[in-house]
């Protein structure tokens, strides 16, 4: 029996075991993932909880609903990957043998990286909205809060999901003129980007979009401390930002197995050819998802193309041929705008995002970088395709190699 | 894209006067786009500016925090010798592209 062992449970890993799973000779192949944890997550719903959108059963489910049946599942902590002896070592002290690796250990938030950030307010007047713990917290706070500065700050790049910030102020905006306190509550953006996204164009249309709902941007800015007592955060070059609830996206970082493993550089990220999806290192070692260091978005929807490409360079290595399938860094992502509205942003390594009309074969088209009502069913259907189509490796309408078709590419 | 005079030689930018070709590149150079925006390198300066090249030779994402921990400064001396944009500058001064850090 040749061995293939997956590392996560996540949305990678779980897409990985059902595509791989169903391809191959049960006979021949025996398939093995591993996580430390038995929750599978709807990340991406984590978003709506503190406004009361969904609660924490909307996003949870074990994670063993979503593997084949004939896939072998060890629920323990990793420890390291022994690249030069084809071994993986748990931190119970067995270990596993594989004869291929795929490493989709994510991305983890690390509030401890940031001083004062766990401090004395920490889910008192300070949330992370990354965990569903946190979200929880602060759909708590939320409910009594009678206005006052509410301050979003980004630690560190890269970080999962780049457009959940941008999500959070807009959906905080709405709710609270629902609660009719929006005069009470002044909303201030913190990033160490130069605006609010990376990429130019789309960074145009949302700067608008934040001006027009009244949220300042502070670009630039890159947090060192947070001072509880005073309630404020500090960058680097000393300015301070006074706040009186602080949402915060942690320093995201990859798993320290990564790091004792010696495969990743030094946000515990895996070094990972960008194309083939290959380890830098080891030919038989292929990364998926958050975990690999590739230069395009740490999105679920990025995981899922990514995921078709991996797949067929593992199907070449199986038959020693070249890993001859290319990723172009393709993501896809609605950005949930407020009031039942939504944009959408398509673009990979070479192409920014850009406007124009997102061809989806019986439900679209979507309206690139515009607001518009049919975005946000996209944002909501989303979570129905996450469990029952991406987690099971299903094909989804939507090509792995991203289009032009219906981009508008001349524009000032 | 522009040429510019810098150190006697024509060298070629990008409209945020990022040189295009790192291959170009010399101290002296880094000196004259340094004095544009009132920096006066020192070693210290050089010796993060050299980091940064064969960072960026070698394909590395390149982030304020990667620079804190090359040994050379922490992020804090970093801001202290670039003030205003420990990155934006430094990778400017070192005629590397400017580091789009990734989404
Ligand atoms: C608030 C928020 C909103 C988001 N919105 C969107 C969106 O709208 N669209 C979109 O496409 N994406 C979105 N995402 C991102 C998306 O959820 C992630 O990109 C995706 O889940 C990444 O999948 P992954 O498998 O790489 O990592 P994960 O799903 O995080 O899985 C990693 C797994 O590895 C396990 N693991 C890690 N280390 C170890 C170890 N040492 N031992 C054992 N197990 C280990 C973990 O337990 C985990 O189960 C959002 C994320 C957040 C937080």
């Amino acid at each position: 029996m040749k061995k293939i062992l997956i590392l996560g449970g996540g949305t990678a890993g779980t897409m990985m075991a059902n595509k791989l799973y169903k391809a191959l000779d049960r006979q021949e192949w025996e398939i093995t993932i591993v996580d430390q944890h038995k929750t599978h997550y709807y990340q991406p719903g984590f978003l709506f909880i503190p406004f009361g959108i969904y609660n924490k059963s909307d996003v949870v489910k074990p994670k063993g609903d979503f593997f084949p049946a004939g896939v072998k599942v060890i629920y323990q902590e990793i420890d390291r990957i022994e690249g030069e002896e084809n071994r993986v070592h748990l931190t119970d002290g067995s270990s596993l043998k594989y004869d291929f690796l795929v490493i989709a250990t994510g991305t983890q938030t690390r509030p401890d990286e940031t001083p004062g950030l766990q401090g004395e307010e920490w889910y008192k007047s300070i949330f992370d909205f990354y965990t569903v713990e946190g979200a929880v917290a602060l759909q708590r706070f939320f409910k009594t809060w009678e206005g006052g500065k509410l301050v979003m700050c980004i630690s560190e790049l890269p970080f999962k999901c780049p457009v959940a910030p941008i999500e959070f102020v807009c959906l905080a905006e709405a709710y609270f003129t629902g609660k009719g306190i929006r005069d009470k509550v002044d909303i201030t953006f913190v990033t160490p980007l130069a605006g609010a996204f990376t990429k130019p164009i789309a960074t145009k249309m949302l700067s608008q979009l934040l001006d027009d709902k009244n949220i300042k941007v502070v670009p630039e800015f890159y947090l060192e401390s947070v001072d509880n007592e005073k309630k404020v955060i500090k960058s680097y070059d000393e300015v301070e930002i006074p706040f009186d609830v602080l949402t915060i996206v942690p320093v995201n970082m990859g798993s320290e197995m990564i790091e004792r493993s010696g495969l990743g550089d030094d946000m515990n990220y895996v070094e990972t050819d960008k194309e083939t999806l290959q380890s830098k290192k080891f030919e038989n070692i292929f990364v998926l998802g958050d975990a690999a260091n590739i230069p395009t978005s740490k999105a679920g929807s990025v995981a899922h193309f990514a995921a078709e490409i991996l797949f067929e360079n593992m199907m070449n290595a199986f038959e020693n041929r070249p890993p001859t399938a290319k990723f172009d860094g393709h993501a896809n992502c609605y950005i949930e705008t407020g009031y039942g509205k939504g944009a959408l942003i398509d673009f990979n390594y070479d192409t920014e995002p850009l406007p124009g009309t997102f061809p989806l074969p019986g439900i679209g088209p979507f309206g690139l970088l515009k607001n518009t009502k049919i975005n946000h069913y996209g944002k909501m259907i989303f979570r129905w395709i996450y469990w029952h189509i991406l987690l099971r490796g299903k094909e989804m309408p939507i090509e792995a190699h991203m289009t032009m078709a219906g981009k508008k590419n001349n524009i000032d | 894209m522009a040429t510019k005079n810098y150190a006697g030689k024509s060298v070629e930018v990008n409209d945020e006067g990022y040189m295009v070709d790192p291959s170009q590149w010399s101290k002296e150079i880094a000196a004259e786009i340094a004095k544009e925006e009132g920096i006066e390198l020192t070693d210290k300066h050089y010796e993060v500016l050299e980091f940064l090249r064969n960072a960026n030779e070698k394909g590395e994402t390149l982030t304020i925090r990667r620079v804190g921990k090359s040994g050379i400064v922490d992020i804090k001396g970093l801001y202290q010798l670039f003030p205003g944009g420990p990155l934006k500058f430094s990778s400017k001064f070192a005629g590397i592209p400017k580091p789009a850090s990734c989404v």
